[in-house]
């Protein structure tokens, strides 16, 4: 009998369920792994304990990490929207996540306005942003569309380095004191702020599963396999790589965003190529063309960056680069993408050997 | 009664760098009828394909659907106005699905392809319809095998899928034959006829095997290096001396 209803829901989706449990539980898992009880007066006991262990050591310090994985999943999605799920190549990707950092910054530093309605008119300046460079860029195709984002993302980095505007930007130094409310602070509730970060990302990620899924997703998806035979279907392609950049825009400028209140801070380096290079390195380590993909792919970024450059200093940037190349040669697809792709033939090697097990059975050879 | 003119060129023309590939032809295909072009290679059929389909602009001169210009239109306003075409070279999309190429194309007919915020299985009315087609043209029991690892005769008949799944009442097919094993041909010249027959089509087809323009055409043009060389029913251009030439290559 067909199982249906939430027995069905429940087996088609325990592993999303487990790996949200284990991210909803991280911190005060953490804070009991690694919380420094010093730190903590011995007069605060049981659940109050759990939750203060969780704002101390390097519990404090894990949730930052897994914070940042969060801004970077959400980045690295966005990107993969245009690169893996559209064949866009862009090479301007961090334009939008830098001007999520400094229009919030400028409002919430210099205007005084507040973290949520900043973000209101950053969701509008994102959306024009990514309109205007989409209608100007996606006219051409290629190493061309990716030589005009280059340029686009170049000028805002040129703005944001601008001594004239220093008195605003920072220039060089960057845009600091970008605070959220207090309630939200990254330093003084690490954890509200780890939970922040999570529904952020679930929201962002659930999302762009709906967009990758949904009519325009599909449209995408042809798009990329082979754009001159979509538009002989009858499909304006450049409305929907339109809407690809627009949903990718919006996504990273919200995650840039993030970024900046996580960090208290930007510097001209968000706008940088660097950036754009790291995602696009975030997308194909983990598997252009997923969603799960990019997300794996921003966690292990981070953690091998943190982890090689504590092991080996400077050099961490030529060890990374190897293991990148290593990765790209040996799991092409990247490691979502490799693992789905083989795990679909094994399963149809497993499917055959037991259909000829049955058959078997059915039409037992003459002796 | 005289039948009505569905597809027409005027004096239309290409030239690529001087070489003229298409030579002012002026083609008028009637309504409901299966109109063939044939002619040697180089002759310019694919060109006169790709300039009503809006791949290439022409040179000069005009593309008219029920007597509206549709000259220089991108290809995606041309599909959408009913004219519908396959490839000669198979162009498909290599890592979808058959059921998810023809069930885009069947999408593509529909004003919901910028539902964002819906699941695409919400309309099951393209899902029903492209499994329709995709039995229909004899590829029942391959839905969910990606295009590319088709064999070449099922990836012939995934590009008249897709064609059909965008529902046109003017078919352009490029060579649907081509390169198919000799067995197959049947079961796709079954289909055109079938088509043919079930009225509302007009189509326009580009064939080498001259058994198969025999037996399906109602009238048939002749090409030769880029201008229209004769025309008439399939028996007049087989009597017809010039074209026995042309072929024999004497001209």
């Amino acid at each position: 009998m067909e199982k249906t209803g939430f027995p069905l829901w429940l087996r088609r989706h325990w592993p999303g369920l487990v790996i949200l449990t284990l991210m909803s539980l991280f911190p005060f898992l953490a804070g009991l792994a690694m919380g420094d009880p010093a730190a903590v007066p011995p007069e605060i006991q049981g659940v109050g304990r759990v939750l203060a262990l969780a704002e101390t050591g390097r519990a404090k310090f894990w949730q930052g990490m897994v914070i940042q994985m969060f801004i970077l999943a959400v980045f690295a999605m966005s990107y993969d929207l245009l690169l893996g799920y559209t064949g866009v190549i862009s090479f301007g990707h961090a334009m939008f996540f830098g001007t999520g950092g400094y229009v919030v910054g400028l409002l919430v530093k210099h205007a005084g306005w507040s973290a949520g309605a900043a973000v209101g008119v950053l969701l509008l300046v994102a959306l024009l942003q990514s309109l205007m460079v989409g209608a100007l860029s996606l006219r051409v195709k290629g190493v061309y569309l990716a030589m005009v984002t280059l340029a686009f993302a170049e000028f805002f980095y040129i703005l944001a380095e601008a001594t004239d505007f220093r008195q605003y930007t920072g220039a060089d130094d960057g845009l600091h004191g970008i605070y959220p409310p207090p309630f939200l602070s990254p330093t003084d509730h690490r954890t509200r702020f780890y939970f922040l970060a999570l529904v952020f990302f679930l929201t962002m990620y659930l999302a762009a599963r709906r967009l990758v899924n949904s009519p325009t997703g599909r449209v995408m998806v042809a798009i990329r396999e082979n754009e001159a035979r979509a538009a002989m279907l009858g499909y304006n392609t450049f409305v929907y790589k339109l809407v690809a950049l627009v949903a990718a825009g919006v996504m990273a400028a919200l995650a840039g965003a993030l970024n900046a209140f996580f960090n208290l801070g930007v510097t001209p380096s968000v706008l940088s190529v660097a950036t754009t290079i790291d995602v696009l390195a975030m997308t194909i380590v983990g598997g252009a063309g997923t969603l799960t993909g990019p997300v794996l792919g921003a966690a292990i970024v981070h953690l091998l960056g943190y982890w090689l450059n504590r092991l080996f200093g400077q050099t961490w940037v030529l060890l990374f680069g190897v293991t990148f190349i290593l990765i790209v040669v040996f799991l092409p697809y990247g490691i979502v993408g490799t693992v789905q792709a083989r795990s679909w033939r094994w399963r149809a090697v497993w499917r055959e050997r037991w259909r000829r097990i049955k058959e078997g059975r059915k039409f037992p050879l003459p002796s | 009664m005289e039948p009505r003119i569905v597809l027409e060129t005027r004096n239309l023309r290409k030239e690529f760098n001087g070489l003229v590939a298409v030579a002012d032809v002026s083609l008028q295909v009637r309504e409901g009828e299966l109109h063939a072009i044939i002619g040697p290679n180089g002759a310019g059929k694919t060109t006169l394909f790709n300039l009503i389909s809006g791949v290439l602009p022409p040179t000069a001169g005009k593309v008219l659907l029920r007597g509206r210009d549709i000259t220089g239109l991108p290809p995606h306003q041309i599909a959408r106005r009913g004219i519908g075409r396959s490839f000669q070279i198979t162009n498909l999309f290599p890592n979808l699905t058959v059921l998810e190429s023809v069930r885009l194309a069947a999408q593509a007919r529909g004003r919901r392809s910028l539902y964002f915020w819906a699941h695409y299985r919400r309309y099951r009315e393209y899902e029903e319809r492209a499994l329709a087609i995709i039995h229909q043209v004899g590829l029942a029991g391959r839905e969910h095998i990606p295009a590319r690892a088709l064999p070449h005769g099922d990836q012939r008949k995934l590009e008249i899928a897709l064609l059909l799944a965008t529902g046109p009442d003017v078919l352009l097919l490029d060579e649907p034959t081509a390169g198919m094993a000799a067995g197959e041909i049947p079961l796709l010249t079954d289909l055109i006829r079938r088509l043919r027959e079930e009225g509302g089509r007009t189509i326009l087809l580009v064939e080498h095997k001259m058994d198969v323009v025999m037996n399906l055409s109602d009238r048939i043009t002749v090409m030769h290096q880029g201008r229209i060389l004769a025309e008439g029913t399939p028996a007049e251009i087989s009597a017809d001396e010039r074209v026995q030439r042309a072929y024999l290559g004497e001209l």
